[in-house]
C-alpha cells in the first residue's frame, strides 16, 4: 500500500470525494436558479422561490455532513443497520397508506410545511444492511440461504417502492448487482441480465423471431467456445447475418414489383380498378404463400437450431460442466421473447408503455408523451460548444420543458453550459464514482468496503439512467440527478449516504496510521 | 488467486463507467454538435411565428353580382400555461358562458397540462362582433388569453349551395398528404370551393416576433423584414345568372331532378340545378347537418345535373333524325305511317300515342312520333353503304352520336362530371351473342331508351347545338378568376373553340322547325309541348318522356329561344313526373320567360309548377 501519502492527512476526508460533492450541489444551485428565475424576485437567496429553497436545502446538508463526519461515532452504522432498515421499511409500507397522491404515485410523507420521500432514505438503509450482512464472519454468496438473505433485503424494499407506483426508483436497486458481481456474483449473471435486457428491446423494435434466431446466435457462439467448434459457430452466424440481411431486402423488393405491375393496372382504365384489386390481392396472396412459410427469419432458424443441437450434445459428450447454465438461459432468453408482449400489455403501467413506445421510436407523438424528451433534447441541442451562459437559455425557461429543476435539470447545463459544460459535469460524475470504487477497494473492513461499493452503485444507476433520460437514450423514469436536482429528500439523504462512506473512510485511515 | 480476480472485477466495474460515460458523451456530441435538427427546433421556440390568414376568394355572378363573400369572425384562444387568476365570473357575463363550464374546461386543462405544454387552444368559437367589443376593453384582466380573428363564408343569395360548395378545417388525414397546409387551416371541401381551392385560397402571411428568456415578445424581429404579408385569395367570376339560378332552385323544389341552362353562343351556363339540394344555410354551418345531410335519402350531395345517367327519352329523335337525313336514308319529305307504333315483328310492336298518320320528318318531330323514328333508326343501321354489316354501321352511327357530346365527359370545369354512356358493339355481343342482333334487337336506342345514359348536361348541350344549328361550346361554369392585382389566372377564352357535328349544318332548320311547331302549333293540331309556349318569345323545344324501372316515368324537356338569335338552351329532367309535355316543358319555358323578360307574367302557370309535389312519385331506399 501507498505509505506516507496520507500520512499528514490522516482525519482528513478524501479530498477528491469533497471537492467533487461541493462543485455538484453549487452547481445544481445555480442551474436550478437558472432554470426557475422568477423576473420578479430574482434575488438567488429568496426562498418563496426554488432556489432560496434549494439553499437551504444546501446549507441543511453541508450541516448533516459535518455531523456525519466530525461527531457521530462510525461503529454506530454498524450496529443500528438492522434496526434503521426495519425502521425505513414501515416507513416505506405506511407511506402507502397516508403519503400524499403525487403524480399518480403516492410516496411522499407531508408533515405541515416538510414533505419527505422515504424511498430516498430507504437506499441508505438497505445499502447498510447489506453491508452489515455480507461483512458477517462465514458469510458466502455461494451459500444458497446467504444468497436469499441478500435478495430478500434487496427486493423488499425494491417492491414496496413499486407498490408506491414509482417504479423509477426501485429500478436503482437493480444497480446492486454490481456490488454482488464484486463480491462474488459470477460475471455470468451479469451477462445473463444484460441478454435479457438486449432481446427484451429486440423485440420491441424487430420481432419475436428475429430476437430468437439472435439468442440462439449468441448461445451457439459459446457453445462454440467452450467445445472448441468456435469456426462453425462463427461460420453459422455469419451466414444467419447474410439471410436476414440480404433475402428480407430481396423479398420486399419482389412484392414492390408484383405491386407496381398491379398499379399499372390500376392506372389503364379507372373502371377497372376492381378488377386491379382483385390482381393485387392474387399476387399478395402469392407472396404469403411463398414468403410466409419462407420468411427468411424461419429459414434462419432452420438453419441455427441444428447447428445449435449438433454443438451441444459435442459438448455434453465432452461433460463440460457449465453447460446446463447455458441451456437454462437459452431457455430463459425463449421464456422472455415470448413473455414481452406479456410483460408489455399487462405488467407495465400505460404511461411506462407509451415512454417505451416513444424511446423506441415506435409511437411518435411530440406534444403528448413525447413532449419532454423532445423539448429536452431541443433544450440541450441548442446548447452547441459552448451553450448559451449562465441564465441566457431560452428552453429550459417557463416550462418548454416540465419538471426542469427536478428530473430535467440535465436540461439546463445542457443549453447554458453546451457540450464542453455537460462533458465536465460527466466527467465530475464518473471521477466521483471510480473514486468511491478505488477508495472501496482500499477499506480494510469489510463493512466499509461493501457500502462503497452501494454508493457507487445508487450514484451509477441514477446518474445513467438521469441523463440518458433526458438525452432520450433511455424511457423517462423519473429519478433525480443526484445533488444538482431540486429537492430535499434526495439532497440530504445523497449527502448522508456518500457522508457515510466518507467517514467510514476517515476512519480507515486512522485505523491504520494512528 | 482470488484476490486477482477480486482486482480484476474491479477494474471491470471501473471500465463499465467509463463505458457508460462514454455514450452518455458520444450522445451528447450528437445532440448538442451534429444533429441540427434540434438547433432548428430551438429556433422555432424562440421567434414566435404570428400566422396571418389571407381572405379568401369572393365567387361573383355573370354581372359581377357577389354571390359568396366572406365575414369576420373571432375566435377566443387561451394558453393556459399564461393564464393566472382572473375574475371568472367577468368573462362568464361577457361572453354569456355557464361558470360551471368554465371551472370544468380549466381542471380539463390542468389535467392534460403537459400534453398541452405551451400551445394555444381555441376556447370558444365565433364571438361576436359586440362581445369581442366588450371584451377587448377589458382584455387586460384576462391574461393567457387571446382573440383571433378569422374570416367565415358568408352567401348573399339563396342560391347555388351545391355548386359552391363549403369551406371545411383541415383533418388529420387531410393534412398527412397536404403538408403545406397547417392545423386550424381551411380549405374547399366540395363544389367551386374544392375544384377552385388553388385560386381561393390566397397565401398566408406572418410576423416574426422575439421571444426573451423570460417568454415575453419582446420586439419584431429584424423591424419585420423577414415578415410576410398575407395574400387574399383570386375571386371567381362564374358564368351563373344569380337569379335565374335562384329562380330555378325554387321551381325545381320537391321535385327530383336538373334544370340546366346554357348560353348557346358562348357554352356559358346560365344556371345550373340539381335537385333536390342543400339549403345555403345549412352550408354556412356544415358540421352541424353534415350528419343529416348524409343521411338525406334523396341524397342532396349528389350533383344529377352532371353524374346522373338517365336515358334520354324522345329528345334524342332529333339527334337520330338529323344523323338520317346527313346519311340520306330520310328527306324531310319521307313520310312514315304509325298504327299506334311499330310493328317489328309478329305481334311485336313498340307502341305510340294517338296522332295523324303519315308523318313527314317535321310533324314526326312535333307530335313526337315514336314509329317514324324507328323506320329512320332502321334506315341508318340497314344503310347498303356499310355492306349489310351492322357492326360498320352501328360504328358509324355511334361515332355521329357522340360529335353530339354524348358518351363521354364534354370537358366542362364543373366539379365530378361524368360522361354517361353509350352502348358499344361489344355491349349488344355480350347480351345476344357475337353479330346474333341487328336494328330491331336495338330499336329502343331509336326513341332514346334502352342502353344509352345521358346527363343533364349533355340534354342542355344538345339543345345548345340545336339552337346554334350544329356546333356548341364547351359547357362552363367559370368565365374567370381575377387576382387582387386585376391579373387575369383564368383565361375566358379556353372555352372558345366550336365543336360541330358530323351532322351537316343544312339539316337542323329542319328539325329546329319540328321544335318550333311543338311548341308553337295551334290547339289540336298536335304539338307536345304547348304548354311551353310564350308569346313573342319564340321558344322551340322537343319533349321526352322516358321510361323509368323505378316508378313513374321521368319527364324531359329541352328547348331553347328565341328561334333566331337564340339567348337561351334549357333542359329539364324530371324523374317519376310523367310525361315531358306535363312538367318539364312548362318548368323550362318559365326559366327562359325569366331570363329574357326578366319576369314571369304566366303567374297561374308559375303557381302551379311552385306547388307541385313531385318527389311523392320518387320511389326511396331506406336503409
Amino acid at each position: 500500500m501507498n505509505t506516507g501519502y496520507y500520512h499528514n492527512k490522516k482525519h482528513s476526508p478524501d479530498w477528491v470525494l469533497l471537492l467533487a460533492y461541493l462543485f455538484l450541489v453549487v452547481f445544481g444551485w445555480f442551474n436550478i436558479y437558472s432554470s426557475a428565475i422568477e423576473p420578479d424576485s430574482p434575488v438567488i437567496f429568496d426562498i418563496s422561490q426554488k432556489y432560496g429553497m434549494q439553499f437551504i436545502w444546501l446549507c441543511t446538508s453541508l450541516v448533516l455532513g459535518i455531523l456525519i463526519l466530525y461527531i457521530i461515532n462510525p461503529n454506530t452504522y454498524e450496529a443500528i443497520a438492522p434496526v434503521l432498515y426495519v425502521f425505513i421499511l414501515l416507513l416505506l409500507i405506511a407511506v402507502i397508506f397516508v403519503g400524499r397522491d403525487v403524480n399518480g404515485s403516492r410516496s411522499w410523507f407531508e408533515i405541515g410545511p416538510v414533505k419527505f420521500q422515504p424511498a430516498e432514505l430507504s437506499k441508505i438503509s438497505t445499502s447498510l444492511l447489506l453491508a452489515y450482512t455480507m461483512s458477517k464472519f462465514n458469510f458466502h454468496l455461494d451459500n444458497m440461504k446467504d444468497a436469499a438473505t441478500i435478495a430478500c433485503i434487496i427486493l423488499i424494499p425494491m417492491a414496496t417502492i413499486v407498490l408506491e407506483k414509482e417504479t423509477g426508483s426501485a429500478l436503482v436497486y437493480a444497480g446492486f448487482i454490481f456490488m454482488l458481481f464484486r463480491q462474488g456474483l459470477s460475471g455470468w449473471f451479469l451477462s445473463f441480465g444484460f441478454l435479457m435486457i438486449f432481446l427484451f428491446v429486440l423485440t420491441m423494435v424487430s420481432s419475436p423471431l428475429v430476437a430468437i434466431v439472435c439468442a440462439f446466435g449468441i448461445h451457439l457462439l459459446i457453445v462454440g467456445l467452450a467445445s472448441r467448434n468456435l469456426s462453425i459457430a462463427f461460420l453459422v452466424n455469419v451466414l444467419i447475418c447474410i439471410l436476414l440481411a440480404v433475402i428480407r431486402p430481396l423479398s420486399e423488393w419482389i412484392m414492390n414489383m408484383g405491386s407496381t405491375a398491379t398499379d399499372a393496372i390500376a392506372s389503364v382504365d379507372i373502371d377497372m380498378n376492381t378488377r386491379a384489386l382483385e390482381a393485387e390481392s392474387n399476387i399478395l396472396e402469392k407472396q404469403d404463400l411463398v414468403f410466409g412459410v419462407l420468411k427468411p427469419e424461419v429459414l434462419a432458424i432452420l438453419l441455427i437450431v441444428p447447428a445449435f443441437v449438433w454443438l451441444y450434445l459435442n459438448c455434453i459428450r465432452k461433460r463440460l460442466h457449465f453447460i446446463k447454465y447455458l441451456a437454462i438461459s437459452l431457455v430463459s432468453s425463449i421464456i422472455i421473447i415470448f413473455s414481452v408482449n406479456f410483460i408489455f400489455e399487462n405488467v407495465l403501467q400505460a404511461h411506462q408503455r407509451a415512454r417505451i413506445e416513444n424511446l423506441l421510436g415506435i409511437t411518435e407523438d411530440l406534444h403528448g408523451i413525447g413532449y419532454n424528451v423532445f423539448q429536452s433534447k431541443i433544450a440541450i441541442g441548442s446548447g452547441g460548444w459552448i451553450g448559451k451562459g449562465f441564465l441566457n437559455g431560452t428552453q429550459t425557461k417557463f416550462n418548454f420543458v416540465p419538471e426542469q429543476s427536478t428530473d430535467f435539470i440535465f436540461c439546463t447545463v445542457g443549453e447554458e453550459w453546451g457540450f464542453l459544460g455537460s462533458l465536465f459535469l460527466v466527467a465530475v460524475y464518473m471521477t466521483l464514482i471510480i473514486r468511491l470504487i478505488i477508495l472501496a477497494e482500499r477499506q480494510n473492513s469489510k463493512f466499509a468496503m461493501i457500502y462503497g461499493y452501494c454508493v457507487a452503485c445508487c450514484l451509477f444507476m441514477h446518474v445513467f439512467i438521469n441523463m440518458g433520460m433526458t438525452m432520450g437514450l433511455l424511457p423517462v423514469i423519473g429519478i433525480p440527478l443526484p445533488f444538482l436536482s431540486y429537492g430535499g429528500s434526495s439532497m440530504w439523504s445523497f449527502t448522508i449516504l456518500l457522508a457515510i462512506f466518507v467517514k467510514l473512510d476517515m476512519e480507515n485511515k486512522r485505523k491504520m496510521y494512528y | 488467486m482470488n484476490e486477482d480476480k477480486d482486482i480484476r472485477k474491479s477494474r471491470i466495474l471501473i471500465a463499465g463507467v467509463v463505458i457508460a460515460a462514454l455514450i452518455l458523451v458520444i450522445k451528447l456530441f450528437n445532440l448538442q454538435i451534429v444533429d441540427e435538427e434540434y438547433k432548428i427546433s430551438a429556433e422555432n421556440n424562440a421567434y414566435k411565428y404570428a400566422m396571418l390568414y389571407p381572405v379568401r376568394g369572393a365567387i361573383f355572378d355573370r354581372n359581377k353580382e357577389l354571390l359568396v363573400g366572406n365575414k369576420n369572425s373571432y375566435d377566443l384562444l387561451v394558453t393556459p400555461m399564461e393564464v393566472s387568476e382572473f375574475d371568472t365570473v367577468s368573462l362568464c357575463r361577457i361572453f354569456d358562458l355557464d361558470k360551471d363550464e368554465v371551472v370544468e374546461k380549466f381542471a380539463q386543462y390542468k389535467k392534460d397540462r403537459r400534453k398541452i405544454g405551451f400551445q394555444s387552444l381555441t376556447f370558444l368559437k365565433h364571438i361576436s362582433a359586440e362581445q369581442y367589443g366588450v371584451y377587448a376593453e377589458q382584455a387586460y384582466r384576462f391574461p393567457g388569453f387571446s382573440i383571433v380573428s378569422k374570416t367565415s363564408r358568408e352567401y348573399m343569395l339563396n342560391a347555388g349551395a351545391n355548386l359552391w360548395g363549403y369551406v371545411t378545417e383541415v383533418s388529420p388525414e387531410f393534412l398527412k398528404e397536404h403538408p403545406e397546409y397547417k392545423m386550424g387551416d381551411y380549405v374547399g371541401a366540395t363544389g367551386l370551393e374544392k375544384a377552385y381551392e388553388e385560386h381561393l385560397r390566397g397565401e398566408k402571411g406572418y410576423n416574426i416576433y422575439l421571444r426573451d428568456v423570460h417568454n415575453k415578445v419582446r420586439s419584431s424581429f429584424a423591424n419585420g423584414a423577414y415578415d410576410k404579408k398575407a395574400v387574399a385569395g383570386e375571386n371567381l367570376i362564374t358564368t351563373i345568372d344569380a337569379h335565374l339560378q335562384q329562380y330555378g332552385e325554387t321551381l325545381m323544389q320537391n321535385k327530383v331532378g336538373s334544370a340546366i341552362a346554357i348560353e348557346p353562343s358562348t357554352g356559358e351556363i346560365l344556371a345550373i340545378v340539381s335537385s333536390p339540394g342543400i339549403d345555403i344555410d345549412k352550408l354556412a354551418n356544415i358540421g352541424k347537418y353534415y350528419r343529416e345531410i348524409v343521411n338525406d335519402p334523396y341524397k342532396p350531395m349528389f350533383n344529377r345535373a352532371v353524374m346522373s345517367a338517365y336515358p334520354p327519352g324522345s329528345v334524342f329523335k332529333l339527334v337520330n333524325g338529323l344523323i338520317a337525313l346527313q346519311d340520306g336514308v330520310i328527306v324531310p319529305e319521307t313520310r312514315f305511317p304509325c298504327s299506334m307504333g311499330y310493328h317489328y315483328a309478329a305481334g311485336k310492336k313498340l307502341g305510340c300515342h294517338a296522332h295523324p298518320s303519315p308523318l313527314d320528318f317535321r310533324s314526326a318531330i312535333m307530335m313526337s312520333c315514336n314509329a317514324y323514328f324507328c323506320y329512320a333508326f332502321k334506315a341508318i343501321l340497314e344503310n347498303r353503304q356499310y355492306g349489310r354489316n351492322i357492326s360498320n354501321s352501328f360504328n358509324h352511327w355511334r361515332a355521329m352520336v357522340e360529335s353530339f357530346g354524348f358518351g363521354h365527359k364534354l370537358g366542362s370545369d364543373i366539379p365530378a362530371e361524368l360522361g354517361g354512356n353509350l352502348p358499344k358493339t361489344s355491349t349488344y355481343d355480350k347480351i345476344h351473342g357475337k353479330n346474333r342482333w341487328n336494328a330491331t334487337s336495338i330499336i329502343s336506342l331509336s326513341i332514346g331508351q334502352g342502353e344509352i345514359g345521358t346527363t343533364p348536361l349533355h340534354l342542355a348541350n344538345l339543345a345548345a347545338i340545336m339552337a346554334n344549328r350544329g356546333y356548341f361550346y364547351t359547357p362552363h361554369l367559370i368565365k374567370y378568376a381575377q387576382a387582387l392585382n386585376d391579373s387575369i389566372t383564368i383565361d375566358e377564352r379556353r372555352f372558345a373553340q366550336r365543336h360541330y357535328t358530323l351532322v351537316d349544318t343544312t339539316w337542323f332548320p329542319v328539325a329546329v322547325e319540328g321544335m318550333y311547331r311543338a311548341v308553337n302549333s295551334p290547339p289540336g293540331a298536335g304539338g307536345t309541348a304547348r304548354r311551353a309556349a310564350v308569346e313573342g318569345l319564340d321558344i322551340c323545344g322537343k319533349t321526352g318522356t322516358a321510361q323509368n324501372p323505378h316508378g313513374k316515368d321521368n319527364s324531359v324537356f329541352i328547348c331553347f329561344a328565341p328561334k333566331d338569335n337564340p339567348r337561351i338552351a334549357v333542359a329539364v329532367y324530371l324523374e317519376n313526373a310523367g310525361f315531358g309535355g306535363t312538367w318539364a316543358a312548362p318548368l323550362a319555358s318559365l326559366m327562359v320567360e325569366k331570363y329574357l323578360k326578366g319576369e314571369v307574367e304566366r303567374k297561374d302557370l308559375e303557381r302551379d309548377i311552385l306547388e307541385a309535389n313531385l318527389i311523392v312519385n320518387v320511389p326511396v331506399k331506406r336503409r
